[in-house]
């Protein structure tokens, strides 16, 4: 209730904005963009351009999480890997996005290779950190008994492990799919051809604020529904025996 | 059969065990007893294979039991899950029978959050007891109980026990727990901490 409240607040603030402006050129009323949406749909152009960032936006995660995954469980189990790789992890945390995209661009070349390569390691050393506390914090107790009766390597790590960790792998997932969509956002606008970046680039050399508006507004709009009828039911799945 | 021959125990430089030699055969329930700190955890430990790093040998069946001091279940699987996950042989009905033997028929489907401190420790030990165990190895498992239940569970484990046959090594620092379980008491004490004493019992 309230939540709807605030964001009919938010359009409210837009359409005083757009009045106060009567510039459409500047700042549209949100009506003004039913239209123009409406035939993006209709051509095909928008779900094609969704599609395509949705694509980059899949892959850069499942990459991410899952060698980040890896990386963070191994650095927090063993304290020597975590000596050597720790301060590579500082680097990469700091070093700014935009440098990685422009460097995989020049020395992978102009394509999806690249582009989806510069997200990943992007997103890498994030998972790897948070990863890297759920791994410090696992249950000795638990290792003890799953030794003593003798669970084999991958009961132990599914039943075991993995369920130690879920509350960190799904904080990284979340924080990760909302890092990601702006950073594959960013590679697309400096060297891919399709793509909601690639839109917006196109539309902003237009200086056509209302469609750069559209392709905004719809995709946040697609990543909403992936984190309530993906990331949110799963989180609830995975938590549930705390309900219990 | 369970043989155990430490020479030394080091933690940190800090000797904790040391020339702790004696054996369990089938059917005897050997009860280790000292003061808390002594030592008899980490010696508990040795004997289970968790701890590796000390001098000396133990000689152990491959088909352990164990219940530890907390009851250690995995609290995002029901009680039944936790015995079949460590005993896939098991399967459902296995495991609900299991838990039957324990008092805790039907009781299968419970998360073990759901459940007190007392009905955790009887999974614990129907886990432990599960699988037909050659060697079964008990840490404190009736600690932190309120007498009633304590005494209970003492009875239970007694039966299980003498079903299984299997030899049996328990930490208690109750005297009479361990008179009431033991068919042989030994005493852990010193520092380093060494057997100071064995009395058989008839």
């Amino acid at each position: 209730m309230i939540r709807a409240l605030s964001l009919l607040a938010l359009v409210l603030l837009w359409v005083v904005a757009a009045t106060i402006t009567a510039d459409p050129l500047i700042l549209p009323q949100p009506w003004a963009l039913v239209g123009p949406f409406l035939r993006e749909t209709a051509s095909g152009t928008l779900p094609y351009h969704l599609a395509m960032t949705l694509t980059r936006v899949a892959w850069a995660f499942t990459l991410a999480m899952t060698l980040g995954v890896a990386l963070g469980y191994v650095m927090g189990r063993f304290a020597s890997v975590d000596r050597w790789l720790d301060p590579w992890l500082v680097v990469f945390l700091n070093l700014p996005a935009l440098v990685l995209i422009v460097l995989c661009y020049l020395w992978i070349g102009l394509n999806e290779t690249a582009a989806i390569a510069a997200v990943t390691l992007n997103k890498i050393p994030n998972v790897a950190t948070i990863l890297r506390e759920g791994a410090r914090a696992l249950d000795p107790g638990y290792e003890a008994m799953a030794r003593v009766f003798g669970m084999p390597a991958a009961r132990r790590l599914r039943h075991v492990i993995l369920p130690q960790l879920a509350p960190y792998v799904t904080a990284a997932a979340r924080s990760g799919i909302a890092v990601i969509w702006k950073i594959v956002l960013v590679v697309e606008f400096l060297g891919r051809s399709n793509g909601v970046g690639f839109q917006i680039h196109l539309y902003f050399q237009l200086f056509d604020v209302g469609m750069v508006l559209i392709y905004s507004f719809s995709f946040i709009a697609v990543m909403l529904m992936v984190e309530w009828l993906m990331l949110q039911p799963l989180e609830r799945h995975v938590r549930r025996w705390r309900a219990a | 059969m369970i043989r155990v021959e430490i020479e030394r125990k080091l933690f940190g430089g800090t000797e904790v065990l040391r020339d702790i030699r004696f054996a369990v055969a089938p059917g005897e329930v050997v009860a280790l007893l000292g003061p808390s700190g002594v030592g008899k955890s980490t010696l508990l430990r040795i004997v289970a294979g968790i701890d590796t790093d000390f001098e000396g040998r133990v000689e152990r069946p491959r088909r352990l039991g164990m219940a530890f001091q907390e009851p250690i279940l995995l609290p995002w699987r029901s009680a039944a899950e936790n015995l079949t996950l460590t005993h896939p042989g098991l399967g459902t009905d296995g495991a609900e029978e299991a838990l039957a033997r324990v008092g805790m028929a039907g009781m299968g489907g419970h998360f073990p959050g759901q459940l007190s401190l007392g009905q955790q420790r009887r999974v614990a030990l129907a886990r432990a007891i599960a699988g037909a165990p050659e060697a079964l190895i008990l840490d404190e498992p009736f600690a932190s109980l309120d007498a009633e239940t304590g005494a209970g569970m003492v009875a239970l484990t007694a039966r299980l026990i003498a079903e299984t046959r299997a030899p049996t090594l328990f930490v208690t620092h109750s005297a009479e727990e361990a008179r009431t379980l033991g068919t042989r008491v030994l005493r852990l004490g010193g520092r380093p901490a060494t057997i100071t004493a064995e009395d058989g019992q008839g």
